[in-house]
């Protein structure tokens, strides 16, 4: 305990860096290479334009249509619940504002912390739920990887100590907020190279898949 | 020259000596005991240990330091509580205060250290240059600080270590610590260390130190960095009263707008109340006057270890030390030219593959079956 404030600033200071450094480079490696290699080429005659239709993709992949809803009601929910309570909480609370501010130098406005505190907890117990979920779920169970607890136990870590922190519940708190900031990078070293590019790849995969119904002529 | 030696008067006897009545004597012990958060019943138990109390005999040194943590004690408006604290110990030695000077103020320290070996209190102001350090970074007398704190420390009871920087090295061990600046508890390891942190500490934390020691004959419950708990258990941040505007999400965002007129929380203009162990927000400074986060200002943290070095003053606690948008696109460059790279090797590998390619004729297969 008695390196609380060292650790607090060590997080703050030169791992903080290493963390956006290695981010950096994963995640735009992966992501040029993608666009560069982009798709094979198709010497089909297209049938219709491409960009449109890949755009509207981008919009319905991201609702679920009735029929996914009716399969799995739970998947489409809490997905939705826990990701936006996700966005919230990183890109709302005021201190995240701050530190954002910090280090691009833009900003917006926030809200006001009891509503971020809630819908925290609201994340922290979809979260619970989906590893219930996942781990009871006859087929869910067998198609989950190890990489796929990984990610989840990294997500959750970083919500859970962020709320713990919020709420000092960690004492001395220079520890609990170190903590939460480790988590954090962990976070985003892991990000380029697991599951968790979709954050930035989701949208692009389905612009891809769009176009290509696109092109096809075929509904998108 | 007097000798110093351990005065025989007991506390009660010295302090009636100063014109203090019964009735002034057991309001010092009350104010003693809620100082210390402890209960209105102890106070009768107070009193009778301190009537009985043998002054101890100070021995206060000072070294890396800017007499800052002298001047928060002495210059707290009179009479008060510090004085009369103060009247409690025997300072035998505290080269800034006592009229004696060169050989003769040594003298004092040594005879003090003879004459009251075992018992005497040690309190340290300013952090020292470590062993390894010039010792003539900072010499008293022609001897380095190393060495008079580690000879006057050896029969000592305990050392209080006043200030940020005898608790935690302070601004002299700031980056990039040119005089490899150390604090007490990295010197002394075989005596009881209390830290009393703060640039300067809050004075009623360094009397209130002096006397739990006096009534208890025992030093106080410390934290994790050799604190009292009783004064640096809570963090100014949750004893702050503009915390509710923290909680509500209502903050002032310059030194003259609207939230700052309001009285509003100050996190955005760098407060470091969340992080920060001392008791301002309860004892508040000259005489209970106000405190920093009263004035407008936000606090810098100053009593906890690195706190030069822990960033801006007026940086938000969650902002980054040295990270900068800088430090993203240049390592996001690099990440392209690596994913570029990757990407045109094996474009170039499709491509060459492609040109290699030889053609085989259905007939040709066909023979080969
Ligand atoms: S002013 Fe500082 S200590 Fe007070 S509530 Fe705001 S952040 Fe906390
Ligand atoms: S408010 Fe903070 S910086 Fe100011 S004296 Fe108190 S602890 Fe130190």
């Amino acid at each position: 305990m008695s390196d609380a404030m060292d650790f607090l600033l060590w997080t703050k200071g030169p791992m903080f860096n290493i963390a956006m450094a290695i981010f950096a480079i994963g995640l735009l490696a992966r992501l040029v290479e993608i666009l560069v290699l982009g798709r094979s080429t198709n010497y089909a005659e297209p049938r219709a334009n491409e960009w449109m239709p890949g755009f509207r993709t981008v919009l319905t992949r991201t609702v679920a249509d009735p029929g996914t809803f009716k399969r799995a009601p739970f998947n489409v929910v809490v997905g939705w619940v826990w990701h936006i309570g996700f966005l919230i909480a990183l890109l709302l609370f005021i201190p995240h504002i701050e530190l954002i501010k910090g280090v691009l130098g833009i900003s917006w406005p926030g809200l006001a912390n009891p509503v971020v505190d809630f819908f925290t907890a609201v994340t922290l117990l979809s979260l619970i739920a989906t590893l219930v979920h996942r781990m009871t779920h006859p087929v869910k169970r067998r198609i989950s990887t190890v990489e796929d607890y990984l990610v989840w136990t990294i997500v959750f870590l970083v919500v859970l100590t962020g709320y713990l922190a919020y709420h000092r519940l960690v004492n001395p708190y220079p520890l609990a907020l170190g903590m939460h900031i480790l988590c954090a990078e962990i976070f985003l070293i892991m990000l380029p190279f697991t599951k968790l590019t979709h954050i930035f790849t989701a949208f692009i995969a389905r612009w891809y898949n769009g176009a290509a119904f696109g092109r096809k002529g075929v509904q998108s | 020259m007097a000798t110093p030696k351990r005065p025989d008067k007991t506390l009660g006897e010295s302090l009636r000596a100063h014109g203090l009545s019964r009735r002034g004597f057991l309001k010092l012990c009350a104010a003693t005991a809620s100082m210390m958060a402890l209960p209105a019943s102890m106070v009768p138990r107070i009193a009778a240990a301190l009537e009985q109390a043998k002054r101890p005999s100070v021995i206060w040194l000072s070294f890396q330091e800017c007499t800052g943590c002298t001047e928060s004690l002495t210059r707290s408006h009179a009479p008060t509580l510090e004085n009369l604290i103060l009247d409690m110990v025997s300072l035998d030695y505290h080269h800034t205060l006592q009229a004696a000077s060169g050989d003769a103020a040594e003298a004092a320290r040594m005879t003090a250290m003879e004459a009251n070996a075992g018992e005497y209190l040690v309190v340290v102001d300013g952090s020292i240059p470590g062993p390894d350090a010039n010792p003539g970074f900072s010499t008293v007398a022609g001897h380095s600080n190393y060495d008079i704190l580690m000879e006057t420390v050896e029969h000592a009871a305990a050392v209080i270590a006043v200030g940020t920087c005898a608790a935690f090295g302070g601004l002299p061990q700031a980056k990039p610590n040119p005089t490899g600046a150390m604090s007490v508890m990295d010197l002394v390891k075989d005596k009881p260390v209390i830290n009393v942190s703060g640039c300067p500490p809050v004075p009623m934390v360094i009397t209130g130190v002096l006397a739990h020691y006096l009534t208890f004959g025992a030093l106080p419950e410390l934290d994790g960095y050799g604190r009292p708990m009783a004064f640096f258990g809570q963090s100014i941040h949750d004893r702050c009263y503009r915390r509710p505007f923290y909680d509500k999400g209502l903050f002032a965002e310059t030194f003259d707008d609207r939230g700052a007129q309001e009285g509003w929380c100050l996190y955005r203009l760098g407060c470091k109340g969340p992080t920060t162990y001392n008791a301002c927000a309860t004892m508040k400074w000259n005489s209970g006057t106000s405190w920093p986060i009263e004035a407008g200002h936000p606090c810098l943290g100053c009593s906890e270890p690195s706190f030069w070095d822990g960033g801006s003053f007026y940086e938000p606690v969650s902002v980054p030390l040295t990270a900068n948008a800088r430090t993203l696109l240049t390592a996001g460059a690099a990440g392209a030219v690596v994913g570029g790279t990757v990407a045109a090797v094996a474009k170039h590998r499709v491509k060459k593959a492609d040109a290699n390619r030889q053609p085989v004729t259905i007939e040709e297969l066909e023979k080969k079956l």
